[in-house]
């Protein structure tokens, strides 16, 4: 029989939060500084004006602008820039038009198939995806001798698409149909309807999905390895790259760049969504 | 007669309703058909082929990937012999990528339990801190983590100035390495799946259980735990299954001689050019992701039958 | 089963009807988890009447409104428009407007284009939609808000741009579907008013939904009381609230004391009928006409009062409660089989003794007691 009697604390116990494990919080703030500290680091030493990555000197700007005079990196940008925006522009609309055939109608046979098909991508190692694409092109290529940077918008679309319907389909599900029983209730024909109500709407959903497939395209990195023709070098490919001969600060302003771009659109992301929810 | 014309208009809806239904779905499901699933049947099917001299394939029916997965032939007299390096490649990846789920569940679930004890509106705001590095270029952070990892960096510059040590600890290009790499670049996976089921425990349990005279280890073990369980096989699963496959770590922060399954592949349809065999070796990856999602479908599926 | 009383036609048979439904059948699911929510409904709406569906929740009162709205197609059945077959006809062909129960008002509009967008669709020059708009925005006393958002706006404003952004086209029927359940009491009372004055100002045929009977009898010309998908009764206020034909009735609107009876005997309308503690009472019979046996007797609380002295008493019970009522008291007696019955006695209760099991004789007012079909 276990006593009951008033037990003497081995030390005052602490009032406050019981809630509180010992060093939870200790490991959380661990894990948040491990996350960004390595990228503090690259990003502070590529304002560094000297040619260590290691020892800082004075604050400059040269390895952006040594970056900038580089045609290479010029190149991969205006690749990277090229196959994401025909990407996202293909996977958002293909993705909407999606998103609206599974939400917008009553539950259907066949619809978990579907979702299936969509989130393939995701769930198979990028790997596996790429070499997998890699085998497929080089047939079509054979096939027909068509050669461009087709096949890489291609491959960059179909891995985009997931990522676009996600916030675009979170979107429609959270809307009701009532405005649009509402629009035809005061004789908008179904197209009016979509045009005047649904798609209005449905705008800051189809904004986040076009800013992650974006985001998704321009830092991929496996699956352009396989896939890209010679030309064809995206910045995250001229990265690997130039990594590969050795590391300069050029690097690190190049990913600072990158990094920026990701950071603000994710931001921008997340304030349209946090206006959404209103 | 208005019996008929109305089936007629509901006929007439339903059909219109499939047909637009159709023709939204069609452009998403026709592109990753044709780009993603496809590609897999092509896979399958070059894995029982025979490499190309300048890489491709020769349609000629052979098992030999397979059989190159565990024996070599000898090139003299053409008996087989077994030839363990490339089961140990695979072996070392599960290896890898089984730690790094553990160091990752080790980290992540004090900082998933840590924000989820934050007042509603500062939960956001970690959160977010959490999320951001997954949507910031990985090859990116992973070169981060090299400059930190170096000989030179800041991990060895700050114990030796501290005089922890003397000269630097060679971690970059080893195991360890590539396992720091794979917690840092998943951590996140882990953490938000089980910040999504702590965020459900009701903390007034916490108190009840202390109430009750249970310790925090009890507490944390019958109390808490439960109630993340479906987080924590998620987030296992999320870190498991990508670090299996994990590409870049290995090739940055392994230097290329610490290989794993990815590089492996890759390596076939490059320099070694042996698209068959790494589209066996793909294949293998395959169904080991598919074996592990099956564990944690049981898993899943025992966890809810358990909560009713 | 048909369930249209014969007697709600008798008057103001000469005005036209904007909507008829016919054999209205509506399902919803298939096979074991098939659920009828409305079973062989036949309703006929006047031309520029007030129309009420009344019920409680699950009744098929909104199923209704959503058919004629045409959202939803009928199981079986048809509904007319002035005489035209619009059973199967999409919404936005139907000249008929809603305002839906949290009104759905588009929220990346302002408020005049909300107003607007009804006559915008149908291709109207923005000239005449300007004007429109502003006329529809000064009858429900919004024209401040003309450039609004419609997120600005509190609960009664929304609820005057929904109705202004359903009168706005000039349907020929209005459906409100329980417009007034999200505002508060006060504000209920004032819009329940105004919807009434609008409804003769606009002279369209409004077809509301409520489940509040009290709204119902406020506001309707008439009124039809739902449950499980069938019409119990049609009628005007009056005919619901004094004649109920049925016990649902009865019991669903107002307050009412119900006692189960046997009848004795009838002549013409009236019956007599022998209640459990041995009392005989004289009743009105429902048209339809009952057999004689055991029956409902329901008889209204203001429809009875306390006997004074020497007065002949119909009934007589033991005083439980007293409770004031402000106008009235509300006396609960036991009767001697063991019913309650409850005795709204109006003006002053001098020389009556109210001490609680006191022994107090009730009369009932002529036509106050009615066998329930």
């Amino acid at each position: 029989m276990a006593e009951t009697s008033v037990p003497t604390p081995r030390r005052a116990p602490r009032a406050r939060d019981l809630k509180a494990m010992p060093g939870f919080k200790t490991i959380g703030w661990a894990c948040i500084f491990a996350l960004y500290m390595p990228l503090a680091v690259l990003i502070i030493f590529s304002f560094n004006d000297n040619r260590s990555v290691v020892k800082w000197t004075e604050f400059s700007l040269r390895w952006y602008e040594a970056a900038l005079e580089n045609d290479g990196i010029r190149n991969a940008a205006w690749v990277s820039v090229k196959v994401a925006a025909v990407a996202t522009i293909f996977s958002t609309i293909a993705a909407t038009m999606a998103a609206l055939a599974t939400t917008r109608t009553a539950a259907f046979r066949g619809q978990g198939l579907a979702y299936g098909i969509i989130n393939q991508p995701l769930m198979i190692p990028e790997i596996v995806t790429a070499i997998s694409t890699l085998s497929l092109f080089s047939l079509v290529k054979q096939a027909t001798g068509v050669t461009g940077i087709g096949y890489l918008m291609a491959a960059h679309t179909a891995f985009c698409i997931p990522f676009a319907f996600m916030p675009i389909r979170a979107r429609l599900e959270d809307m009701t149909l009532t405005l649009e029983q509402a629009g035809a209730d005061l004789y908008a024909t179904p197209w009016q309807s979509f045009r005047y109500i649904t798609l209005p709407l449905l705008m800051p959903g189809i904004l986040a999905g076009a800013m992650l497939a974006f985001v998704v395209s321009l830092d991929d990195v496996i699956i352009t390895l396989m896939v890209a023709g010679p030309g064809e070098t995206t910045l995250p490919i001229f990265i690997l790259g130039a990594l590969r001969r050795g590391i300069t600060p050029e690097i690190n302003a190049v990913s600072t760049v990158l990094v920026a771009v990701s950071v603000i659109l994710v931001i921008a992301l997340f304030l349209v969504q946090g206006r959404m929810k209103k | 007669m208005t019996a008929a014309t109305l089936t007629q208009a509901q006929i007439e809806e339903r059909r219109r309703t499939r047909r637009t239904r159709r023709a939204l779905l069609a452009p998403a499901l026709i592109i990753i058909v044709a780009i993603s699933v496809l590609p897999l049947g092509i896979t399958f099917v070059y894995s029982f082929l025979k490499p190309g001299t300048y890489g491709g394939v020769i349609w000629e029916f052979s098992t030999d990937a397979y059989v190159q997965f565990l024996f070599e032939r000898d090139i003299f007299d053409g008996t087989l012999q077994f030839n363990d390096s490339y089961l140990t490649i695979f072996m070392r990846s599960i290896g890898l990528a089984f730690g790094a789920t553990v160091g990752a569940l080790i980290l992540g679930f004090p900082t998933a339990y840590f924000i989820a004890t934050k007042p509603r509106e500062q939960r956001n705001l970690w959160l977010f801190l959490i999320t951001l590095p997954f949507w910031t270029n990985l090859l990116i952070r992973t070169y981060a983590m090299l400059l930190i990892l170096r000989d030179e960096g800041m991990i060895n510059l700050t114990l030796m100035g501290v005089g922890v040590i003397e000269k630097p600890l060679s971690i970059l290009y080893t195991d360890t390495a590539v396992f720091i790499g794979l917690i840092y670049t998943y951590l996140p996976f882990m953490v938000l799946p089980l910040y999504a089921s702590l965020e459900k425990l009701d903390f007034r349990l916490v108190e009840a259980g202390y109430d009750l005279y249970a310790n925090r280890w009890r507490v944390l073990r019958h109390i808490i735990t439960p109630v993340a369980k479906p987080g924590i096989i998620a987030g296992c699963i999320l870190v498991f299954i990508p670090g299996l496959g994990a590409y870049i770590t290995p090739a940055l922060l392994g230097g290329g001689k610490k290989l794993m399954i990815g590089n492996m592949i890759a390596i076939q349809f490059g320099s070694s050019r042996n698209w068959p065999f790494g589209s066996a070796a793909a294949l293998i990856l395959m169904a080991l992701v598919v074996i592990a999602l099956l564990i944690y479908a049981r898993a899943a599926g025992k966890g809810a039958r358990a909560h009713g | 089963m048909s369930s249209r009383p014969a007697h709600a036609d008798h008057q103001a048979q000469d005005r036209r009807n904007t909507i008829s439904a016919r054999s209205l059948v509506k399902t919803f699911g298939h096979g074991e988890t098939r659920v009828t929510a409305l079973d062989n409904i036949d309703v006929d709406i006047r031309e520029n009447e007030f129309f009420t569906l009344l019920g409680p929740s699950g009744c098929g009162k909104t199923t209704l409104l959503r058919l004629i709205a045409g959202f939803e197609l009928p199981t079986g059945g048809t509904i007319e428009l002035e005489g035209k077959d619009i059973t199967a006809l999409p919404p936005h062909l139907r000249p008929v407007n809603t305002v839906f129960q949290n009104y759905a008002l588009f929220p990346h509009m302002t408020v005049a284009e909300n107003v607007g967008f009804g006559l915008k669709m149908l291709g109207k020059p923005s000239g005449d939609i300007d004007a429109r708009v502003k006329k529809m925005l000064s009858l429900v006393q919004l024209e401040a808000m003309a450039n609004r958002r419609t997120d600005q706006l509190s609960g009664g404003q929304q609820q005057r741009v929904a109705l202004a952004r359903a009168l706005a086209p000039a349907p020929k029927v209005l459906l409100l579907d329980e417009p007034l359940a999200a505002l508060d009491l006060k504000l209920r009372k004032n819009m329940q008013l105004e919807l009434k004055s609008l409804q003769h100002e606009t002279g369209i045929t409004f077809v509301f939904v409520t489940h509040d009977q009290e709204e119902a009898l406020t506001m309707s010309d008439r009124i039809a009381v739902m449950r499980d998908g069938a019409i119990l009764q049609i009628g005007s206020p009056k005919d619901i609230y004094d004649r109920p034909t049925h016990r649902f009735v009865a019991d669903f609107i107002g307050d009412i004391n119900i006692f189960e009876g046997t009848v004795e005997s009838t002549e013409g309308n009236q019956a007599k009928v022998r209640l459990r503690d041995g009392e005989t009472v004289l009743a009105r019979m429902p048209e339809a006409g009952t057999s004689a046996g055991s029956c409902a007797l329901a008889v209204r609380p203001e429809s009875l009062r306390i006997a004074g002295p020497g007065e002949a008493a119909a009934l007589e019970g033991t005083l439980e409660n007293v409770v004031y009522m402000g106008a009235a008291h509300n006396l609960h007696l036991r009767l001697g089989s063991g019913e309650e019955l409850v005795v709204r006695h109006g003006g002053s209760t001098e020389g009556i003794d109210l001490s609680p099991g006191a022994q107090l004789g009730v009369v009932i007012a002529p036509g106050g007691a009615r066998v329930l079909a």
